[in-house]
């Protein structure tokens, strides 16, 4: 199956979807926005299904990229390949494209009865948003990667700037401009590496070495794009308002894909190509972690809105991802891909639980609610599960991926470790409370007393997250197994250029 | 046999949980009760055939994390330690099981209810079961959950929602220590296997490691980091403010979790963790201090407290102090003779009371009880076998395993030791003394109650009354039975290698020979204070209020438990709160929106607007400006050119 271009498949079979639902004419608007319906969300299944293949293709004892496709794109710049369309999967990036795809149909799903305006344009801003995202997790060329992770701001831009909420326009703008304006720093970086190097090609970037007084400065910019993805503090300030606007199926994307562009590309980029810089400047992430955990972690206990509030614990949350990645040892670089994988299905399921109660009563705002538990004993328990998640419960994904990254950072610097872990306190504070004003306390509120139970529909939408959450906190193996690999030969070469820096610097003297 | 002990309470959850509704209440009780007598069953089995027989089985089942050379599974694991839990957890849980068909009868949500307490014992069961520390997170993060669910039972009432958190904040906070032990563990061990951890104890004995900016011995650290998670656990002074507040739950809730089950797994851990506490003379101080102090402290805030179940939660909470300075002498069998005999009788007392909190129509005040000892006969004579066994009286239980650990403080011969012993000497007078003061207002003497509710006093079903009467064959037996297998002359070959002690810790080896005053003195102080709550409560009733208003700071002082859910809001709970808020409107809003985003928008625009101003559409303005330029121009390359 090497050969089938699965990689490619995956990537463009929603953009096929997209151009069918243009195709799509009708007077009655009713049965437009079904079809529509219907077309995105059997194009997103079959995608997931597709997707599936490549993990049935993957070979886990491997450390490289697998899958590889390449085609001649623009033979005349730079390098003997010139720029070139490149795709392929380590056992890093496969886990994204599967989180991707698993999440997309799940949006489609949750926007029924949530979305009633404009349905075409935004079926089809979601089928495109998961090329752009499937695509950059695939592209193993500098040009093409930056070309997707760009891209991937033009559809989420519009699903909150068209589809959001009332200050939808100032939230789409601000989410637009933080990440651009660091994404352009990026660029210039990309082009000071391709004529440093000769190569956009990633694997061979990824073994030239680069000289270390540029590392850093590369590092710089690197660092000015994809800290404001993931986002660390203090440039996170877009995320919040940008969740509370966007309508769910965009929070749920934006919390459980784009954040992890930002990780990903620190694993992809920063670590591998900017080894030396990278260890130069992880005393300043374990900085920005810290103040992140505690400080959003003390913000979310104060909120009023559902939304805002997890927005900020997932800013927490993402700390561990990143400082979990610049402890540079096995159980925090795993720890911190796990704890992004399950930060993906979590949060992701968080978003959807504000969105039951949003669709039914209009407001987020947590004060609205109390005592839902006797109207919806079933949402109670899927939120209970998913709250249990968030707070890091062993026997749940949320507590791997934290107590690996915690296991890491120990072994890296016990200072950093113990003040991460009061996030185990602050974390199951704010979780909650909110879970008690929200679904304990008296139903009192005269609008509650008629509101339904989650129905058939939504619970196919939390089925497969709660089944996903249990499974990999009870069986991490699956997820962690096909990894080992890749991380292996990551720190390999990552050690290999520490030393390699240290000689010459000795031999410098 | 060994997976179904642990499993069988899970199955039995899951059913009433998820299907409770169409099933129906009563089918629902049968489930779990079954499954957990089965378990109970099977734990029989299995203490006959690994603590009696000694044949100890490790059940691999599953791998759980393996990252690097973290390589961490799940495991069941069955030794003498052990094996004497599941007696404890499994006889405790299916007797609570049981009572609470009577107990909950008029509840709405039953099965709820049942499934809440199976998943809990399921927790509980792999806590005790496991075969490496993670596992052991594990089942202590379940049952930090499982008890937050039920005592947050009843989520109408705000005050058992802000206990279930509290129960959990609090508990996390020793968490935090757990896990850094945890990671501490791995860091020097390079393992968290139970067998590979106590193999390599005594080789790391003197290893000195960087750990918080410090070079300290690696052992220590670990050891006491690993304490602060039991200390939350096991409601130890400074995390124990949970402990009281956690009553909001059910009584069978008290009586299971926060009585015989859960808050001792604080004791089990630091027990099943004897090969690495041992190798450090510090840490085992260090919980010697603590424990006494708890004892000592929790006995203080028992002896004023009004409400029936607080008084016993301060009694668990002192007990659990005996156990963990027995502890901290090395009588680590002695520490768990006191939790297995406590479990028992405790439970007993915990029941015990919610039977007279249902006879007495939910009141709980003592106060407004007394007399209450002839309507309900067989309820108060279960509670006075319960007091006796706490109080230490023979032949009941606590005597046996009470006096063992008072003895083995004093023969330890250590300075911490010795401030143990007379810490718990007090404490067990004061024990015997908040024991009779609670009978004899809530029995004896006249009827405080109104008419109304004495009218409706009486006494519960027999499916109530029969777990108490088993619980109750437990709190006269357990002590005589036990004694000489847990702590006699021959423990060690009970024991076997669950428990190790190092040769020179001869607390326990010595406990025969202390002296006579030692031996008796638990005693004498208890009867004294019996009759020190008779003399008081019966003979001089006027005395106990002439003493709270003559001595209101001390009594004051005590009733709010030493003031330390104050200082906790204080120090911490309005502080993160306010914090908070400014964090979010002054460190978001004002400082990185109002500098960042939004600052650089309205520079931009301001400056746009002056700009704009510029292009005023007057042609001779721009013909004005172009006039200006040309002249710097012009002048600028005269000058140049020179």
């Amino acid at each position: 199956m090497e050969n089938w271009h699965l990689l490619s498949w995956t990537t463009f079979l929603p953009l096929v979807g997209a151009a069918l639902i243009l195709a799509i004419r009708g007077d009655d608007q009713a049965v437009v926005a079904r079809n529509a319906r219907n077309v995105a969300l059997l194009t997103s299944v079959v995608t997931f299904i597709v997707s599936l293949l490549i993990m049935v293709v993957f070979d886990p004892t491997q450390g490289g990229f697998q899958l590889k496709e390449t085609a001649r794109w623009m033979p005349g710049f730079g390098g003997a390949a010139g720029i070139g369309y490149a795709m392929g999967v380590d056992g890093i990036s496969v886990w994204f494209v599967l989180l991707s795809t698993f999440l997309t149909p799940l949006c489609i799903l949750s926007s029924v009865g949530a979305v009633e305006k404009r349905v075409k344009e935004y079926m089809v801003a979601f089928l495109v948003l998961e090329t752009m995202m499937v695509g950059m997790f695939c592209a193993l060329d500098l040009i093409l990667f930056y070309l997707f992770f760009e891209a991937v701001l033009i559809p989420m831009y519009l699903i909150i700037g068209v589809w959001g909420g009332a200050r939808r326009v100032y939230a789409a703008y601000k989410f637009f401009l933080y990440t651009l304006l660091g994404s352009v720093l990026m660029l210039v970086a990309m082009l000071a590496m391709y004529f440093e190097a000769g190569t956009t090609d990633i694997p061979s970037l990824m073994l030239h070495t680069f000289p270390i007084h540029l590392q850093t400065w590369l590092w710089l910019a690197f660092f000015a794009s994809f800290a404001v993805k993931v986002p660390m503090w203090p440039v996170h300030t877009w995320l919040p308002d940008a969740h509370v606007e966007a309508p769910t199926a965009g929070s749920v994307i934006l919390a459980g894909v784009l954040l992890k562009m930002g990780a990903y590309g620190f694993i992809r980029f920063s670590i591998p190509m900017l080894p030396v810089a990278s260890a130069d400047f992880t005393p300043l992430i374990y900085t920005l972690f810290i103040v992140a955990v505690i400080y959003t972690s003390l913000v979310a206990l104060v909120q009023e809105d559902m939304k805002k509030l997890i927005a900020y614990s997932s800013i927490a949350h993402m700390g561990y991802v990143t400082a979990g990645l610049f402890s540079a040892n096995p159980q925090g670089v795993e720890g911190a891909l796990f704890q992004m994988l399950s930060h993906g299905v979590v949060s992701a399921a968080l978003f959807l639980c504000v969105g039951v109660v949003y669709d039914r009563m209009h407001t987020r705002e947590i004060a609205r609610y109390g005592g839902l538990v006797d109207r919806m004993p079933r949402y109670a328990l899927v939120f209970m599960i998913f709250t249990m998640a968030s707070v890091g419960l062993p026997g749940t994904a949320g507590f791997v991926g934290e107590f690996l990254v915690l296991m890491g950072l120990f072994q890296s610097n016990t200072w950093v470790s113990a003040f991460a872990a009061t996030g185990l306190v602050l974390g199951c504070t704010y979780m909650l409370y909110l879970y008690r004003r929200v679904i304990f306390g008296k139903l009192e509120r005269e609008d509650l007393f008629s509101i339904l139970d989650i129905n058939a529909r939504e619970i196919a939408i939390f089925a497969p997250l709660i089944a996903v959450t249990i499974w990999i906190g009870v069986y991490p193996s699956t997820v962690l197994g096909p990894m080992h690999a890749s991380v292996d030969k990551l720190l390999h070469d990552y050690q290999a250029a520490q030393a390699a820096a240290h000689n010459l610097s000795i031999a410098d003297r | 046999m060994y997976i179904a002990v642990v499993f069988l309470p899970l199955l039995g959850s899951i059913i009433a949980g998820l299907f409770g509704r169409v099933i129906g209440d009563r089918a629902s009780q049968v489930v779990t009760c079954t499954g957990l007598g089965l378990s109970a069953l099977c734990a029989a089995l299995i203490f006959q055939t690994v603590a009696i027989d000694g044949h100890s089985v490790t059940v691999p089942l599953l791998t759980w994390i393996k990252s690097g050379g973290l390589d961490v599974s799940w495991a069941l694991r069955f030794d003498t330690l052990t094996a004497v839990m599941l007696i404890v957890v499994t006889f405790v849980s299916f007797m609570v099981h049981v009572y609470s068909i009577g107990y909950m009868s008029h509840d709405h949500s039953i099965p709820r209810f049942m499934s809440y307490l199976s998943l809990f014992t399921f927790a509980m069961l792999m806590l005790v079961t496991a075969d490496n520390l993670v596992q052991m997170f594990f089942g202590w993060e379940g049952v930090g959950v499982a008890s937050y669910l039920l005592i947050g039972f009843w989520y109408h009432k705000p005050s058992a929602c802000a206990a279930a958190i509290k129960a959990f904040v609090v508990n996390r906070v020793g968490d935090f220590g757990f896990a850094l032990g945890i990671f501490g563990t791995f860091f020097l061990f390079g393992t968290v296997g139970f067998d590979d951890i106590f193999a390599a104890a005594p080789s790391k004995a003197q290893t000195i490691v960087h750990f918080f900016g410090c070079d300290v011995n690696a052992i220590t650290i670990v050891s006491l980091l690993l304490f602060v998670g039991a200390m939350g656990k096991s409601a130890q002074l400074g995390l124990h403010t949970w402990l009281p507040d956690a009553m909001e739950g059910p009584t069978p809730v008290s009586a299971l979790i926060h009585a015989a089950t859960m808050v001792t797994a604080g004791v089990f851990m630091v027990s099943r963790m004897s090969p690495l506490f041992e190798q450090s003379e510090t840490a085992l101080a260090v919980v010697t201090i603590i424990g006494a102090a708890t004892a000592f402290f929790a006995a203080t805030v028992g002896c004023v407290q009004n409400d029936i179940k607080r008084v016993i939660a301060y009694s668990t909470c002192s007990q659990l102090g005996y156990m963990f300075f027995a502890i901290g002498v090395s009588a680590y069998p002695a520490a768990i003779f006191h939790l297995f005999t406590h479990a028992f009788f405790k439970a007993l007392l915990f029941l015990g009371a919610g039977s007279v909190i249902h006879a007495m129509s939910d009141e709980q005040d003592i106060r407004k009880m007394g007399g209450i000892g002839k309507h309900i006969k067989v309820t108060c004579a279960l509670m006075w076998i319960g007091s006796l066994a706490l109080a230490g009286i023979p032949p009941f239980a606590g005597h046996y395993s009470k006096d063992a650990i008072l003895s083995a403080a004093w023969a330890s011969g250590s300075t911490s030791g010795h401030i143990a012993f007379f810490l718990g000497m007090g404490a067990a007078f004061m024990t015997a003394f908040y024991s009779w003061r609670l009978l004899i207002l809530v029995f004896h003497g006249k009827p405080r109650a109104d008419d109304h509710v004495m009218g409706h006093v009486h006494e519960s079903p027999l499916v109530m009354i029969i777990p108490l009467l088993v619980l109750a064959v437990g709190a006269v037996l357990s002590g005589a039975v036990g004694h000489d297998m847990f702590v006699g002359e021959e423990n060690h070959e009970f024991w076997r290698a669950a428990i190790a002690i190092l040769p020179d810790h001869t607390a326990l080896a010595s406990v025969e020979h202390v002296p006579d005053w030692v031996e008796h003195g638990p005693l004498v102080l208890a009867v004294s204070g019996i009759a020190l709550a008779y003399l008081l409560y019966v003979v001089f009733p006027a005395v106990p209020s002439f003493l709270a208003t003559n001595l209101r700071g001390l009594y004051l002082f005590a009733l709010n438990k030493w003031y330390f859910d104050e200082l906790y809001d204080f120090l911490f709970v309005r502080p993160a709160f306010k914090i908070g808020r400014g964090f979010w409107q002054g460190g978001d809003g004002a400082l990185i929106d109002g500098v960042g985003p939004d600052g650089v928008a309205a520079a931009a625009k301001d400056i746009g607007r002056r700009v704009a101003l510029l292009q005023s559409g007057y042609l001779y303005h721009y013909a004005f400006a172009m006039l200006i330029g040309i002249v710097a121009i012009v002048s600028w390359y005269a000058f140049m050119a020179h």
